[in-house]
């Protein structure tokens, strides 16, 4: 049954991405303007791009942008798969209401705060042990991977406790030791929401701004805390320009990866059905004879 | 599953565990044992700009000195007050409209056909993986005197001025909804989708009408979505520091700018811890109930 009005879901529905969708649009739009007053239409250019590519500045900042957030968001995975695996999986244990609030809070605490408490833990760890000797790309890297690893964990636990558990089991039974059983049966079933959780944590790393510029030593400044430096001075050309080809870049790679992601899982899906068919089948013939 | 735990040698199991535990103990818990400490320090002119708690006054006296003067000044100023006071009102009303738009988008999402609802959720969910400070930059070129919407409107001869809108309260509020609307649709849709609809039907058959069978069941029913929506829209709101700065009038007192420029500008360490405890105690609470509200999503999830 489709109840309600369908005038309603269309309006509501139109309403609602026209508010998401134009400014992003509007970005675009205003980076091929040849006026430097990037919002009024002084004719088609693609000037700011070259700009671009000559501004020495925003170039070695975006690089060491996507490098951390390589790094960051690799660990991220590995560490965040290691919490979803725990919480959704191990059952009750001592400690499991403080692990489980030590990952929702990462997501919703102001930046501004973790920021600052990241940045006093580096300074006395340095004053204690020495390390990490002063701030840069170490201390930028351990406060992105702090922070996405609570995404990458909220995803695999939804998608674990998703899943259906008696694959697991079944290998459990026929003897496969739990390690044997997490990289042959559960990684491959959870693969797409792990890549769903790198590519997030990937972006939120390259994103981030606050906690950056808390955690981050003199020589070392990301490509947002460059953005926001020209930003704060008003709208500039070439940060539409910039923005344009980041937002071009994401969705593509979005988009391929629900591609790929929606079919995998498919594909994973009837496999896993035809997986207990076939051992139901076996079952049944055993017990005949 | 208990057979299949057992399996679990104590050792493999606890190493797991320990890996995220740690991890976390020690970059996300014990800083803000840190940022206590420093709170109670006094602030001075060396790095790192702060005196220490504890002190050897001779081979047997340790000295701890507890310095209450940030937090009487955070009481006494009241610029602090007001940031405060502030922040949450701005962080509640902010809710409240994302609420109100997003509400209406969730429903119709969830009331689609179910082929359209995954495009539909895949275009909500692309806005988290495009950039947070250029989605807020773009509303400056949208919002400014010789902006999008003044040069639209005065094109049509609608006005003759142009409107001052970025530097306002009202900016903010925009770049707040629109930078957190996504966290208020996800929760509700994933509640309305599961919604059983024959409730509706049953209703209906019984004589309610639509807007009554809303109110009564739809409402009710996805109350959990609502809270989760709202706390995960308003925590992070009350400490903004982006929005305000880049669109808000440079007076407008939010706390997670007081706490950047205490840091940044006034170099004052102590202070800005102070300003960091007072807001973390404040949020505590909402966010140990948003931590039980997702995790009897979850168990609900997992008895399925």
């Amino acid at each position: 049954m489709m109840q309600g009005r369908p005038w309603f879901r269309m309006t509501s529905l139109f309403l609602g991405f026209a508010f998401l969708y134009i400014p992003v649009a509007s970005l675009i739009i205003y980076s091929f303007n040849k006026s430097k007053l990037v919002t009024v239409w002084g004719g088609f250019s693609t000037r700011w791009y070259g700009e671009l590519l000559h501004n020495g500045q925003i170039l070695s900042a975006a690089w060491l942008s996507l490098k951390v957030a390589t790094i960051s968001a690799t660990l991220a995975v590995v560490l965040g798969t290691l919490g979803g695996m725990v919480l959704a999986r191990f059952g009750p244990f001592r400690g499991r209401t403080l692990l489980s609030g030590l990952t929702t809070a990462p997501l919703v605490m102001p930046e501004v705060i973790t920021g600052l408490s990241l940045l006093l833990l580096f300074v006395t760890m340095e004053q204690l042990i020495g390390w990490p000797a002063g701030r840069g790309m170490t201390t930028i890297v351990i406060s992105h991977i702090t922070l996405t690893m609570a995404y990458v964990t909220v995803i695999v636990q939804s998608r674990l406790a998703q899943m259906d558990d008696s694959l697991e089991e079944a290998a459990m039974d026929l003897g496969a030791r739990p390690a044997k059983v997490f990289f042959l049966i559960t990684l491959p079933i959870i693969f797409p929401a792990l890549m769903s959780g790198w590519l997030l944590a990937f972006t939120l790393s390259l994103d981030d701004l606050v906690i950056t510029s808390f955690v981050a030593g003199p020589g070392s400044s990301t490509l947002p805390m460059v953005i926001f430096s020209k930003v704060r001075l008003g709208v500039s050309p070439d940060i539409n320009a910039l923005a344009t080809i980041l937002v071009t870049i994401v969705a593509i790679g979005v988009t391929i990866a629900g591609f790929t992601m929606t079919r995998q899982q498919k594909i994973k899906e009837r496999d896993a059905q035809m997986a207990l068919a076939a051992n139901q089948q076996m079952i049944d013939s055993l017990k005949k004879d | 599953m208990k057979r299949w735990l057992g399996r679990w040698v104590p050792s493999g199991r606890t190493l797991v565990t320990s890996v995220p535990y740690v991890w976390l103990l020690l970059f996300f818990l014990i800083p803000f044992v840190i940022v206590l400490k420093i709170s109670f320090s006094a602030a001075q002119i060396a790095m790192p700009p702060y005196e220490p708690l504890f002190h050897w006054a001779s081979a047997q006296v340790l000295q701890i000195q507890l310095n209450l003067g940030n937090f009487a000044f955070l009481v006494e100023d009241n610029l602090y007050i007001k940031a405060y006071l502030n922040s949450i009102f701005v962080a509640g009303v902010s809710t409240l409209l994302c609420l109100l738009i997003g509400y209406p988008i969730a429903y119709s999402m969830a009331r689609s056909n179910p082929s359209t609802r995954n495009i539909l959720l895949l275009l909500v969910t692309l806005p988290f993986f495009t950039s947070f400070l250029l989605r807020v930059y773009a509303w400056i070129g949208i919002l400014k005197n010789n902006g999008l919407i003044n040069n639209t409107l005065m094109s049509f001869g609608l006005i003759d001025q142009p409107i001052q809108m970025l530097q306002t309260d009202f900016a903010v509020y925009v770049g707040i909804v629109y930078s957190y609307l996504p966290f208020m649709i996800l929760p509700l849709y994933a509640n309305l989708e599961k919604m059983d609809l024959t409730l509706l039907e049953a209703a209906a058959d019984l004589g309610c009408k639509p807007w009554q069978g809303f109110l009564k069941i739809t409402l009710p029913l996805s109350l959990p979505g609502v809270v989760a929506g709202c706390l995960l829209v308003f925590i992070p709101a009350v400490g903004e520091f982006v929005i305000p700065s880049l669109l808000g009038d440079p007076g407008m007192l939010m706390i997670g700018k007081v706490l950047w420029t205490e840091f940044f500008n006034n170099r004052d360490w102590p202070v800005a811890s102070a300003v960091a405890i007072a807001l973390l105690l404040f949020l505590v609470i909402p966010i140990m109930y948003l931590d039980r509200a997702q995790n009897a999503e979850s168990a609900e999830g997992a008895r399925k």
